[in-house]
């Protein structure tokens, strides 16, 4: 099966809420091997003027990497996960994702490019922050390109 | 300590450090990202799919090599763009019972750009395993005061 040409331009709205844990922050960092008190200590975080515990600055690729599933997993996209090579990733943060935050991405397919016999896809998400009522504030933007390697004749 | 802008130079060298990485660096980062693709924790998998056994997560060698900026900058929401290409993967050794790493990463960093009226600066990250550049075109820029 082939990458579906009909892809690019093609957008999921945001689907399910993510919820910004202090413990989630934690292990995460940990994960990265980041060491900076702001995404351990409360007071830390907060004398840098921050509300709450400051996420490492990969973090948003926990939220990305759930809106990116939506399209490898659309039995129309023609993508085999298997065949899946990340290839570039991006990250503008538009303010800090800090712990308490409640974000929803917006996956939007800004390139579809034939390699060989496979695909490179683009991919952007705008991610949000849910606030009371029904407004939100955008407070990442990440980009990301997947190679998708064809098939051996 | 936040630098300041106006003390900075492009070419300023940020100072460098390496990075240990074993397999189970890789299971961590795995539970902690959500990415369980197996070609980052099962051997046979990996070799499998035509890698030369478990590499490491782009994504975690990514987010290992900002530390740097992160410890310099003084604040990690000072990052407000980082960015990277993955050009080689980082092979990841089974040394499981040992204390020796299963691979070492080298990050080095300098300002590469500096802008007067965003007051940001822009690092460039030098990341380099087993003796290759496994990330391209590493950048992140920092607000500064």
């Amino acid at each position: 099966m082939s990458i579906n040409p009909d892809l690019q331009g093609r957008s999921y709205p945001a689907a399910e809420v993510y919820d910004v844990g202090r413990e989630k922050i934690r292990e995460f960092a940990r994960a990265v091997k980041a060491t900076h008190p702001a995404h351990f200590d409360l007071n830390a975080a907060i004398a840098l003027g921050h509300r709450d515990l400051v996420a490492p600055p990969t973090f948003a690729i926990i939220v990305a990497q759930r809106a990116d599933a939506q399209l490898i997993e659309d039995p129309d996209s023609g993508i085999d996960f298997s065949r899946v090579v990340h290839a570039d990733q991006r990250f503008v943060h538009h303010r800090p994702i800090i712990a308490g935050d409640r974000l929803v991405a917006e996956l939007h397919v800004d390139g579809v490019r034939s390699m060989g016999g496979g695909a490179m896809i683009t991919t952007r998400s705008e991610i949000f922050a849910l606030s009371e009522g029904a407004s939100r504030r955008n407070v990442a933007t990440t980009t990301s390109s997947i190679l998708v390697r064809g098939e051996e004749q | 300590m936040t630098p300041s802008f106006t003390d900075l130079t492009i070419g300023q060298d940020l100072g460098s450090r390496t990075i240990s990485v074993t397999r189970q660096d890789l299971v961590k980062y795995a539970g902690a990202s959500g990415d369980f693709n197996p070609i980052h924790w099962n051997e046979s998998f990996a070799t499998g799919v035509g890698l030369p056994g478990v590499i490491a997560h782009g994504m975690f060698t990514m987010g290992a090599a900002v530390q740097l900026v992160t410890d310099w900058a003084g604040d990690p929401a000072a990052i407000v763009d980082f960015q990277t290409r993955f050009t080689k993967p980082v092979p990841v050794t089974d040394t499981t019972g040992t204390d020796e790493p299963g691979a070492s990463i080298e990050v080095s960093g300098a300002v590469g750009a500096l802008d007067e009226d965003a007051k940001t600066a822009r690092v460039d990250l030098t990341v380099v395993s087993g003796g290759q550049k496994v990330l391209m075109k590493a950048q992140a820029v920092v607000r500064l005061g």
